[in-house]
């Protein structure tokens, strides 16, 4: 069946369905990796978006569902240049086309997904609609389509209710869910942590009523400044002493709970190939990444926060210190799935500071 | 980190001879580095026995040594040139080989020499087998359990332990050269004895076989600081057993998902960071295909064929940076040429695929097993992207270049089921076009999968090929089939061939009536992410066309010369790239289309724009059509570019340059006749056919022997003496194998000395930089000839005659360009053999010697200047003052099976130069740089036909005088012996031992020099005695004049080696 692409500047795209036969309309993003489709399709941050991927030859490994980054698929539709006939690899559960329909996630191929990125990286992100009906009247979907936007999608995909992976870890890690993709907890649980997963909106105080050796926030979707209440919880966190580490949203909204500003990039950094450097060490580092909206370095307050790492090639921020406090972020994605696993090191710095935040207290008291 | 201010005179070391296992890559690698360091202000000291090479030429380094690549050569030109640093990681094995023993010697040290990048212990820890897997242990990286052994006993031991198959590989060699399977204790033995010879060190790892493994590669760079990325990864659609290159790789890896990807990924990064490695660096796994277990299969800590293949396929320049890296500076400090905007730290992203295909020398060694190994047998590779896999595989099918355009062009339709599942088991270089035929006699995937463990991802590629091919033969033929057939990149001349009563013009019309149009993209690094500065272009088929074809100054478009194979080398890439610079020079913006992903040409910043396309006429036009070139030349690009003028003439294109129809004429037989009579220039009485009744009809009306050969073809292909009629029959049945759209020749073989000349013309003048003789009479290919300039056994009328007579023909074919024709002379009277009004395999080397820009001139009078205009006097250029002799050097060690005896068909895969004041010198520097390394035993085996015993009385002679121990064979050992030479007899192989195989498995043979009865030789002894010599790396020699050369290079062996810089002739 044929299906369109619709964008808000008049561009469309015909192509044929895949997935769901539902018309949607989204942010259209674009996605740079070449392998692990599926942990794009399954992590949160991608909610109220439709990933293009700019990889020509999509599903040729099928679904592993083991791989998952967490319970479904997010985004609202899926974009490629071809679907593989069959899929091949000794893990596949399912073809891609039929996970996509289980969970109603509509999609096109056989589009050109260059000419879609070349669109997009030279006006910008934008929205577009996925139909598959022919007759569509363009009159009436521009409009439509410039007055979406994604909303506060971080309800959307938090955690319903709070759970425990690893329990009698050595560090208690409060894991605030913003639509983290599974392997953060993992990579803390590898690392000997019990780790706490708490829906987005819970308070402060409950947090940090437990007691816990450090507080991790997560990756997750949306415009940071949609999410007020938790900003407000998150200023509350940076006031306590516990030590805290920050991905992707996370990051920014620290940022934002403390004075900062972030704006949306162009076209955001989304792939697995960017280089970032770690000022502390000056080591460049290839990264995973998933961001539209980034940190404005130029109104950091450096007796608060100062950049701690740097994307290499246009020179946005990737990371902070906070001033005097054991805190730092990063805005990609040091867990990974999909891309390199270079930055897992962060995790350990995050455990070394929970044990000499620890051993110091031990040390104090 | 900034530049290392110490570093101001690099010395950097080439990878000498094109031999199978090292090609054209190296020249791509080194020239790029080359180009890199003089950047950044350094002087460059290149040293390279190859000159059929770019980095060869004085633009390219600041000091060139076309010198042999010895330890002892190495060390004068230090002395000499004093440089502060030596790069050794861009020269392939043979240059990082060369740089290990210099600094294990204590050589640099003594001499404050450092060796640049990666460090030595670095790369003993890689190379050497035992310390790289004690080192994999260490950090926990898997290996297939093995052993190093330095004796065939302990290989039996260890093998014993772990159980057959296992695989065997000789460490410090090429290409896997020595390695195997083997299978049995009698396998094990033949090859671990023939591996442990081969290897530097004389060590060879028996390990288990993981064959049937996925085959993955990683290209990593890795700087001073600790900065590591992975530049691309590659997987081998033939999977583990067969070597990389050999195989069909597909960029990036298809079948893995991001677990198997990013595991490897660390993996490599961690091996390399390991090792420390500074530079690039080539990782191999294998990757079980039902699991996540993988065993690391090799490292290589240097610049390699992949590396090549990893540059072009993501248009990130390895070469380049592992340069730069070399100087200090670390990956966030060198900036992406492509994008302009991000850094050299940026991983590739691609949005499109690309396959790599071996080019298989077997139309060349038609008695040599097809059967692919660990031992690496293509000459060269061809490389092809698409958005799609389908069509990226049908791209590079075509650019191939051996008459297969589908997978319908091998035809196994005959075999049965039960045939085809035996086939194929059979791993050869046609087992896509067996799957192909095993798919369509409705052999199912995992069938297929469970014989070849070829991933079904690829079967089903292969699937729909098929499936594709049926729906167009069976109908109805839709636009909408066009399409997706187009999608897939089938050309029209297939279409056409499958639909019914369609011709390929049907086919194109109503394509263009649908706008069912090619439209290229761009590789730029970044999967459109930045906005790219390079145009690097690949065609597909629906979508947007980033390329505009705009026009701001006039455009010509280069042909280049397609893979590297015997008879068409990297030579024709040098004259190609030399052109482009000229045209650029000259105020044109320059287009070259290729597909050779080994070779300086397809380099993003040689020409203004790069097309990475198959060279067939739709291929080009589609690009014609964009870019509507002002012109195109063709002379430059061997006989592949040559193959499209008519085509180019068709499309309207004009061609600069020598007309069509004057290339025609040199090649047709009547026309060119005609010329002849009427330039009243001699040649041999020949006459031409079609079938094998006409050509013995002309060979009994000329007497034989005779010389038989198709037309339009490079490096005599096909070209045969034949000295009866049932040979006769013999060469026809095999040139008639493919069909021939031109008629063959066949002339009288007259014997003599041959003579070659490369000129350029402007219409008024010639110029001719110097005349080359043959040391070997006619009847062995040019090519394979060793060539001596200035010509040195010629009187001056003859070389006035030859003057005289390239002016006429160049006149009379109306040459606006290069011409290059060969003679024979005989006494005084000179016979033309063939004229090629085109670029030659010698232009390079004559070029270098004599100081003459021949591709440039040539150029410049294409683009309407005269030679006057240019500064030159018209006519033969005095000669030089150096002896310059080019050296052929073959690859035959490699192609189990393969003739080695020489003819008019060519079989040397690359050749060195030697140059010296003295003829003496130069021949012994020829010798040395082709890797003769003799007196070592000094114990020979001769054995030649009787038309030869007069000579070889002599030279042994002169062999004996030396203090050789000559053993010879019945007849030859009584000639010997009659004429007072010293010679023991040793019994033939068909005798009882001790004979003559016992001999040369002794292992304590220098030489075997024996000649094959006129024609190809059907006697198995001399057959056998030439390949045994040849795989126990016993030097052997074929042709009576190449003796004769070889023992007046021994008389004047030197020590101490005059060195001559070619830049500054």
């Amino acid at each position: 069946m044929k299906a369109f692409l619709i964008l808000e500047d008049g561009t469309v795209f015909e192509g044929v369905s895949i997935g769901a036969r539902k018309e949607i309309i989204s942010e259209i993003v674009f996605n740079t990796s070449m392998a692990g489709y599926l942990e794009v399709l399954t992590d949160p941050s991608y909610a109220g978006q439709a990933v293009c991927m700019t990889y020509p030859l999509i599903g040729n490994y099928g679904i592993c569902r083991e791989d998952a980054e967490s319970k479904r698929p997010w985004p609202d539709g899926f974009i490629v240049r071809e679907l593989s006939r069959i899929p091949s690899n000794f893990r596949s559960d399912l073809s891609i086309q039929e996970y996509l329909e289980e969970y109603d996630v509509p999609g096109i191929a056989g589009i050109d997904t260059r000419a879609l990125v070349r669109i997009l990286r030279e006006k910008g992100t934008m929205n577009g609609m996925i139909t598959t009906n022919e007759h569509y009247n363009l009159e009436e979907v521009l409009p439509k389509l410039k007055s979406y936007t994604t909303g506060n999608v971080v309800e959307k995909v938090t955690c319903s209710e709070k759970s425990v992976l690893n329990p009698g870890g050595t560090y208690k890690v409060a894991l605030m869910d913003f639509g983290a993709k599974n392997n953060i907890p993992k990579s803390l649980a590898k690392r000997g942590c019990e780790v706490t997963i708490y829906p987005a909106l819970t308070t402060a105080e409950e947090i940090l009523g437990t007691n816990p050796d450090g507080i991790m926030l997560s990756n997750g979707p949306g415009d940071p400044k949609e999410c007020k209440s938790i900003i407000a919880e998150i200023k509350k966190l940076y006031d306590s002493d516990v030590p805290i580490f920050a991905i992707c949203l996370g990051h920014q909204l620290m940022a934002l709970a403390t004075g900062a500003d972030t704006y949306k990039l162009k076209y955001g950094h989304r792939g697995g190939n960017h280089p970032v450097k770690d000022l502390k060490t000056g080591r460049v580092y290839i990264s995973s990444q998933n961001h539209g909206y980034v940190v404005d370095m130029d109104r950091l307050d450096p007796t608060i926060a100062v950049p701690a790492f740097v994307n290499v090639n246009d020179g946005t921020n990737e990371g902070l210190a906070y001033t005097g406090k054991n805190i730092f972020t990063v805005q990609y994605h040091p867990e990974a799935c999909p891309g390199p696993q270079d930055s897992g090191y962060l995790f350990d710095r995050f455990i070394d500071m929970m044990k000499e935040n620890k051993e110091g207290g031990k040390d104090n008291a | 980190m900034p530049k290392n201010p110490n570093v101001k005179r690099v010395m950097v070391i080439g990878s000498g001879p094109i031999v199978i296992g090292q090609a054209a890559e190296f020249d791509y690698a080194g020239t790029q580095a080359c180009r890199s360091l003089k950047e950044e202000g350094v002087e460059v000291i290149l040293v390279n026995s190859n000159p059929a090479t770019i980095m060869t030429d004085r633009d390219i380094a600041d000091k060139v040594y076309i010198e042999p690549l010895t330890i002892k050569v190495l060390e004068q030109i230090i002395e000499k040139e004093k440089p502060d640093s030596i790069l050794p990681t861009l020269g392939g094995q043979a240059g990082l080989n060369l740089g290990m023993e210099l600094e294990e010697s204590g050589f640099l040290a003594s001499h404050n020499v450092t060796l640049l990048g990666t460090t030595a212990a670095t790369i003993r820890n890689a190379e050497g087998r035992q310390e790289f897997k004690d080192l994999m242990e260490r950090i926990g990286e898997p290996c297939a359990p093995s052993q190093v052994v330095e004796t065939v006993e302990d290989g039996i031991a260890f093998t014993n332990e772990i159980g057959y198959p296992v695989v065997l590989r000789p460490a410090y060699t090429l290409g896997g050269s020595g390695g195997g399977i083997a299978h049995n204790q009698a396998e094990l033995c033949e090859i671990l004895e023939n591996g442990l010879r081969l290897s530097r060190v004389g060590q060879v790892l028996v390990e288990r076989c993981i064959a049937g493994w996925k085959e993955i590669e990683y290209e990593v760079m890795r700087d001073s600081a600790g900065n590591c990325i992975t530049v691309c990864n590659m997987e081998n659609i033939d999977p583990v057993g067969v070597h990389t290159g050999d195989s069909i790789v597909v960029a990036p890896s298809q079948t893995l998902g991001d677990k198997e990807y990013q595991m490897l990924r660390s993996s490599a990064l961690n091996i390399i960071n390991e090792l420390g490695i500074t530079g690039g660096c080539n990782v191999q796994f294998a990757l079980h295909p039902e699991s996540f277990e993988y065993c690391v299969i090799e490292v290589n800590p240097r610049v390699s064929r992949s590396s090549a293949l990893a540059s072009k396929a993501t248009g990130y320049p390895i070469a380049k940076v592992a340069a730069k890296i070399a100087l200090g500076y670390t990956l966030d400090e060198i900036k992406n040429a492509i994008t302009g905007k991000t850094y050299a730290s940026f991983e590739p992203a691609l949005d499109y695929c690309v396959v790599k295909m071996p080019r298989l020398p077997f139309d060349k060694f038609i008695t040599a097993k097809r059967t692919l190994t660990t031992q690496m047998k293509a000459t060269g590779e061809v490389m092809s992207i698409c958005t799609n896999f389908e069509g990226a595989l049908m791209k590079a099918i075509r650019s191939l270049e051996q008459h297969v355009d589908c997978l319908r062009s091998y035809d196994f339709s005959d075999l049965s089921r039960e045939d085809l599942l035996e086939r194929l088991t059979k791993v050869d270089d046609q087992r896509i076009w067996v799957i192909a035929e095993a798919l369509r006699k409705g052999i199912s995937y995992d069938e297929i999968h469970d014989i070849t463990k070829i991933d079904k991802w690829f079967i089903d590629k292969i699937a729909i090929i098929v499936e594709m091919e049926d729906a167009l033969e069976k109908g109805p033929f839709t636009l909408e089939l066009l399409r997706e057939a187009k999608r897939m990149e089938f050309p029209d001349n297939v279409i056409a061939r499958l639909v019914k009563d369609m011709t390929e013009a049907d086919i194109k019309k109503m394509r263009y009536e649908n706008g069912i149009t090619a439209v290229f993209k761009i590789v730029d690094t970044c999967a459109a992410e930045f906005e790219a500065a390079t145009p690097y272009y690949y065609s597909c088929y629906g979508g947007e066309c980033e390329a505009k074809g705009e026009k701001t100054r006039k455009k010509v478009l280069v042909l280049g010369s397609g893979p590297i194979r015997i008879g068409q080398g990297i030579e024709f890439d040098y004259c190609s790239v030399h052109a482009t610079w000229s045209f650029s020079k000259a105020g044109y913006e320059t287009i070259i289309i290729n597909n050779n992903p080994e070779t300086v040409s397809t380099d993003f910043d040689i020409a203004d724009k790069l097309y990475f396309e198959p060279l067939t006429p739709e291929d080009v036009e589609n690009i014609v059509n964009i870019e509507k070139p002002d012109g195109a030349v063709v002379q430059f690009g061997g006989q592949t570019a040559i193959k499209l003028t008519e085509s180019l003439m068709k499309m309207g294109v004009p061609i600069l340059g020598t007309k069509a129809e004057d290339v025609d004429a040199a090649e047709d037989r009547e026309l060119f006749d005609e010329i002849l009579q009427k330039t009243e220039i001699p040649r041999a009485a020949g006459g031409t056919v079609y079938t094998a009744e006409e050509a013995k009809a002309v060979a009994n009306r000329l007497g034989y022997p005779v010389l038989v050969r198709p037309s339009y073809v490079l490096g005599g292909q096909g070209m045969q003496i034949a000295t009866n009629d049932e040979e006769i029959e013999v060469f026809m049945e095999i040139i008639n194998r493919i069909a021939q759209d031109h008629p063959i020749l066949v002339d009288k073989y007259l014997q003599g000395k041959e003579i070659e000349v490369d000129a350029v013309c402007d219409g008024e003048d010639i110029l001719i930089p110097g005349i080359m003789e043959h040391i070997e009479r006619t009847g062995i290919h040019s090519g394979d000839s060793i060539s001596v300039y200035p010509a040195p056994t010629i009187n001056q009328t003859v070389k006035e005659k030859i003057a005289e007579y390239t002016r006429r023909l160049a006149m009379a074919l109306h040459v606006k360009g290069l011409i290059n024709i060969q003679f024979i002379a005989i006494g005084e009277e000179v016979y033309v053999i063939e004229v090629n009004p085109r670029s030659s395999r010698t232009v390079p080397y004559i070029s270098k010697v004599t100081g003459i820009p021949i591709v440039d001139l040539a150029t410049e009078v294409i683009l309407g200047h005269t030679i006057k205009e240019l500064g030159y006097k018209p006519g033969l250029q005095p000669e030089a003052a150096y002896f310059a002799i080019k050296m052929p050097v073959f690859s035959f060690e490699k192609i189990r099976g393969a003739e080695i005896s020489l003819g008019p068909e060519m079989k040397s895969t690359g050749e060195c130069l030697g140059i010296a004041k003295t003829f003496n010198e130069a021949l012994y520097k020829a010798f040395l740089g082709a890797g003769v390394v003799l007196p070592r035993h000094k114990q020979m085996i001769m054995t030649v036909k009787d038309a030869d015993k007069t000579e070889a009385v002599e030279i042994g002679r002169r062999f004996a005088d030396l203090g050789y121990t000559i053993y010879a064979t019945r007849s030859t050992a009584k000639a010997l012996a009659d004429a007072g030479v010293k010679v023991r007899k040793i019994n033939k192989i068909s005798q009882e031992s001790p004979n003559v195989m016992d001999l040369l498995l002794g292992h304590k043979i220098d030489l075997v020099i024996d000649t094959p009865t006129q024609g190809r030789d059907k006697s198995r002894d001399g057959f056998l005695i030439r390949r045994t010599a040849i795989e126990t790396g016993v030097y052997c020699i074929t042709a009576m004049d190449t003796a004769n050369a070889l023992v007046t290079s021994l008389e004047n062996a030197a020590e101490e080696l005059s060195l001559v810089d070619v830049a500054s002739l």
